[in-house]
């Protein structure tokens, strides 16, 4: 396979470091990714050359400024191939995006014995915006739940689905199980139904190719710093006939066309829902981020991937008492594993001090937890500059700390 | 021996360590040596919630002095509780009340104590003063 992934960690040179005298192995890449020297370069840059605030002043730095931001925004449309370019908010991130379409969406369509559909596997941040806003609209959440093999009971969908249902809230990978949902067929079964979906992306636009047109998305929600970009900022796009519906999400400088006292209209989208100074430099250097993406190829980061993923499963599967969780047979390259008899705890502690940085706990994922009766797993998660040299130093590691603990 | 002549002691026995999966396996021995609670002991109101593991901490006061058991299901987080315990277990409330704790932070151990998502070992720390300060108010 031609993936030149030496030229590609050449670009992340924090990855050369050791970390209590052993060289690093990140393998927390669904937590968050590291930075290219691109994105670094990029933040810099603006705050030397052309730092002022977007859309309000006509002066050369904030023309300057509000030209890249917006240049962003076009390459976020074509990353995920959205129609227009309005239908991109800048969000915070994720979690900020659900709360946006929970709160804003919620406000619009919930009435009292409304329901949402949420799935289980979903991370805390893709549950609790719905429950907050379901009780404050005395709506309800109904269960969409996954089976021992960490896939998704599609097949319930349809009994699940009634005239009550104003919205299905699922993730695209799922940070725990790694599990790639088939959103495509979650949409079209809701569609048949007028339901319309709202889709975490955070685990997968870094690793497949996401298309938001052909998946018919309604809301489709990602954060850039788990695609190599900084952290604090995210995206949420929404088809434009939901967004002109939806009422703003917060009140504030940018969103509004006129304010007086006694009435306020408000912008058109994606600004209505771009409340106050967004995060100019994070926007910007995620522009830089998107670039390496699309030159390096999802696709082709997807494929290399899939060989770190099969290579490291196929080795942990050999170890002794060994659990995964999560085995769809489409999967991205996180694993979640359990040893019989050691705490998750323990694993990662250890292996953090040999140099490999996992994460361990519940991922943020409790109801999932309780699914398997299980603690919390540690999870070693792969990005695009990790290698198989890497993965056999982790085995190595993993060996060890194994023997310390048994 | 007071509270900081324990600690004392115990940087001095992880002093031999360099290697940090020595100091950890050193750790992972005193938690395997760790008495087990009686699990009628790992009960709801005993146990401290951390995100990453759970902790149970028992209290019992006699003669003046307030005497803790405690465990973990991690065994790092068990050997961590064993030194916690060795330095404060079996004092007075006003001793308790009035030391600095400050042996986790100089073994290089502070991770473990980081208030969020950590593993309820700071939770079982405030837990152990908040016990010294009730027994002191009862005395009172």
């Amino acid at each position: 396979m031609n993936y030149d992934v030496h030229k590609i960690r050449s670009y992340f040179p924090v990855l050369k470091q050791e970390v209590y005298g052993k060289p690093l192995i990140y393998f927390d890449n669904a937590a968050s990714t590291q930075k290219p020297v691109q994105v670094l370069m990029a933040l810099e840059r603006l705050q030397n050359d052309y730092y002022g605030n977007i859309h309000r002043a006509a002066h050369y730095m904030a023309d300057k400024a509000t030209e890249e931001f917006e240049a962003v925004r076009d390459k976020v449309q074509q990353f995920i191939n959205a129609e227009s370019r309005e239908e991109i908010i800048f969000t915070k991130g994720t979690t900020e995006s659900a709360n946006l379409v929970a709160a804003s969406f919620g406000e619009q369509f919930l009435k009292p014995g409304s329901e949402i559909i949420v799935s289980e596997m979903e991370h805390h941040s893709n549950i609790v915006p719905w429950q907050i806003n379901a009780l404050r609209k005395g709506a309800k959440i109904v269960k969409l739940p996954v089976s021992e093999s960490g896939e998704l009971q599609t097949g319930l969908l349809p009994e699940l689905i009634s005239s009550k249902t104003k919205l299905i809230a699922v993730a695209h990978v799922s940070n725990v199980l790694g599990t790639v949902n088939p959103v495509a067929q979650i949409i079209e079964t809701a569609h048949k139904r007028n339901v319309p979906v709202f889709v975490d992306g955070a685990q997968a636009v870094q690793h497949i190719p996401v298309d938001v047109q052909e998946l018919d998305a309604d809301f489709y929600a990602f954060s850039a710093h788990k695609m190599y970009g900084t952290n604090g900022v995210g995206v949420l796009y929404g088809k434009r006939k939901w967004l002109e519906q939806m009422p703003p999400y917060q009140g504030g400088g940018e969103m509004i066309a006129e304010v007086s006292f006694e009435k306020t209209t408000f912008s058109e989208i994606p600004f209505k829902f771009e409340a106050g100074t967004p995060n100019i430099t994070g926007v910007i250097a995620f522009g830089a981020a998107i670039d390496l993406l699309q030159e390096t190829g999802v696709e082709n980061i997807s494929a290399w991937e899939q060989e770190l993923l099969t290579y490291a499963t196929s080795q942990l599967k050999a170890m002794e008492g060994l659990r995964i969780y999560g085995e769809a047979p489409k999967k991205s390259g996180v694993i979640s594993f359990n040893i019989a008899g050691i705490h998750p705890f323990d694993l990662g502690a250890l292996l953090d001090k040999t140099g490999v940085a996992v994460r361990t706990g519940h991922h943020c994922a409790d109801p999932l937890m309780k699914h398997y009766d299980i603690p919390g797993t540690v999870r070693a998660s792969f990005g695009m500059y990790n290698t198989k040299e890497e993965i056999d130093r982790f085995m190595q590691a993993l060996k060890k700390v194994v023997q310390m603990l048994a | 021996m007071t509270i900081e002549e324990v600690q004392q002691d115990i940087i001095e026995e992880f002093g031999v360590y360099q290697d940090w999966m020595d100091k950890y396996g050193y750790l992972i021995e005193l938690g395997n040596e760790l008495e087990p609670l009686d699990p009628k002991d790992k009960n709801d109101q005993n146990l401290i919630k951390g995100c990453q593991s759970r902790v149970w901490l028992v209290a019992e006061k006699e003669n003046g002095q307030i005497h803790f058991r405690g465990e973990s299901d991690a065994v790092i987080v068990k050997g961590l509780v064993a030194l916690l315990l060795r330095v404060l277990s079996g004092r007075t409330p006003k001793e308790i009340m009035e030391s600095s704790l400050h042996f986790i932070d100089d073994l290089g151990l502070k991770q473990h104590l980081s208030p969020t998502r950590a593993n309820g070992l700071l939770a079982m720390v405030k837990q152990i003063r908040l016990y010294a300060v009730a027994y002191d108010r009862l005395e009172k």
